[in-house]
């Protein structure tokens, strides 16, 4: 049967040297609880390693955690991988890792990259410098996700720094991305109005969350099956009933 | 007295530019420089005839170049075009160039030869 399912497909953990350190696995469950979301995707800068706690921390509950990663391309395009399971993105990550430039993070400049457990533990830091680009283009990037079973979504494609359209003008023909995000600082319509060459994608809104409070600031409802990644597509692609419904960035819906 | 006209086989002799592709179009002049990696941004502030520095080797480069008549472009610190970029900008007539040297040598090198981004 066919159901209602809201989504915040863009969120980021205390492993992402720009997310706050109350990002953590048990508090985004809560406040994803709080903001009645069923599906959320975890997207940290070029690295999964919060992915499996996050989904351990929601076991009790009705959310499901997508394992993404939002990665950043040679020509500093974000885009956010999304999987079912954690091991599908590590696969990526080990590639992500591979093209990293050498480095280590420093934590008074970036920010700390905290690993935690599902308890909020701390049990780590990943030493490597995620902040920066990795020499992936973005099509081998988008080929990659695919092969690998991922949805590719261009990141907050209204914002002109790593933004899709502001680093490269406009989005590549031979490029087959599942959906573009527009970020909470925009009214879909304002977008389309903006770009007008967007409408030719399927447009999710998400909150890009780095605080708390940021979850669910922009949401899509899709109408699926079930939450997984290859409902999603259909629903992206408007296939067997399954559709994107709304995005909590509709002018009508504004918040 | 009139300047003499500045060509694009000019600079790469006289900073030692790889060519990667155009060979037969270096009789181009060059008008004025512009530099940036933000495409948006190129697209929206050079004009015609600029010889364009930057690090992107994607193919929207060369569709960013055609549009606003751009001489030719040139890749620093080493970096490559992508094999597609090389194919689009022999289609499209658009030059592209290599160069060791990162942006701010290049550029500083280039306005000693007289181009200018004010024009």
């Amino acid at each position: 049967m066919l159901r209602c399912l809201r989504a915040d497909l863009h969120i980021h953990t205390c492993l992402s040297p720009c997310g706050d350190l109350t990002m953590s696995p048990y508090r985004i469950v809560k406040r994803t609880r709080a903001m009645k979301l069923d599906i959320l995707g975890i997207c940290d800068h070029n690295s999964a390693e919060n992915i499996q706690a996050t989904i351990n921390a929601s076991s009790d509950e009705n959310i499901t955690v997508l394992a993404g990663m939002e990665v950043t391309t040679a020509e500093e395009v974000h885009i956010i991988a999304l999987f079912d399971e954690t091991r599908e993105v590590l696969g990526l990550q080990k590639q992500v890792y591979e093209h990293l430039p050498p480095g280590v993070n420093k934590e008074a400049l970036f920010g700390p990259q905290i690993i935690v457990n599902e308890l909020d533990e701390v049990v780590g830091y990943n030493k490597r410098l995620l902040i920066t680009a990795t020499s992936i283009t973005l099509k081998e990037l988008v080929e990659q996700i695919h092969d690998m079973g991922g949805l590719a979504i261009a990141s907050h494609v209204d914002r002109e720094t790593y933004g899709i359209i502001g680093q490269l003008g406009f989005i590549p023909d031979d490029l087959e991305l599942d959906a573009l995000e527009i970020s909470p600082h925009m009214t879909r319509s304002d977008a389309l109005a903006r770009f007008p060459e967007i409408k030719k994608f399927p447009l999710v809104a998400a909150s890009d969350a780095h605080h708390l409070e940021d979850i669910g600031k922009a949401t899509t409802s899709f109408l699926l099956e079930a939450p997984t990644i290859d409902e999603i597509r259909k629903a992206l692609r408007n296939q067997l009933g399954r559709r994107i419904i709304i995005g909590s960035n509709e002018d009508s819906l504004e918040v | 007295m009139k300047k003499n006209k500045t060509k694009i086989s000019d600079i790469i002799d006289a900073l030692n530019l790889k060519i990667e592709c155009g060979e037969k179009l270096l009789d181009r002049e060059i008008k004025g420089g512009y530099a940036s990696d933000l495409l948006s941004d190129v697209m929206a502030n050079t004009k015609e005839g600029d010889i364009w520095v930057t690090l992107q080797g994607h193919p929207n480069i060369v569709a960013v170049a055609k549009l606003k008549e751009i001489a030719g472009i040139i890749l620093v610190n080493n970096r490559r075009p992508e094999e597609e970029t090389i194919k689009k900008a022999e289609a499209e007539e658009v030059p592209i160039m290599t160069s060791a040297l990162p942006s701010f040598e290049l550029i500083g090198k280039l306005h000693e030869m007289g181009i200018s981004g004010m024009r």
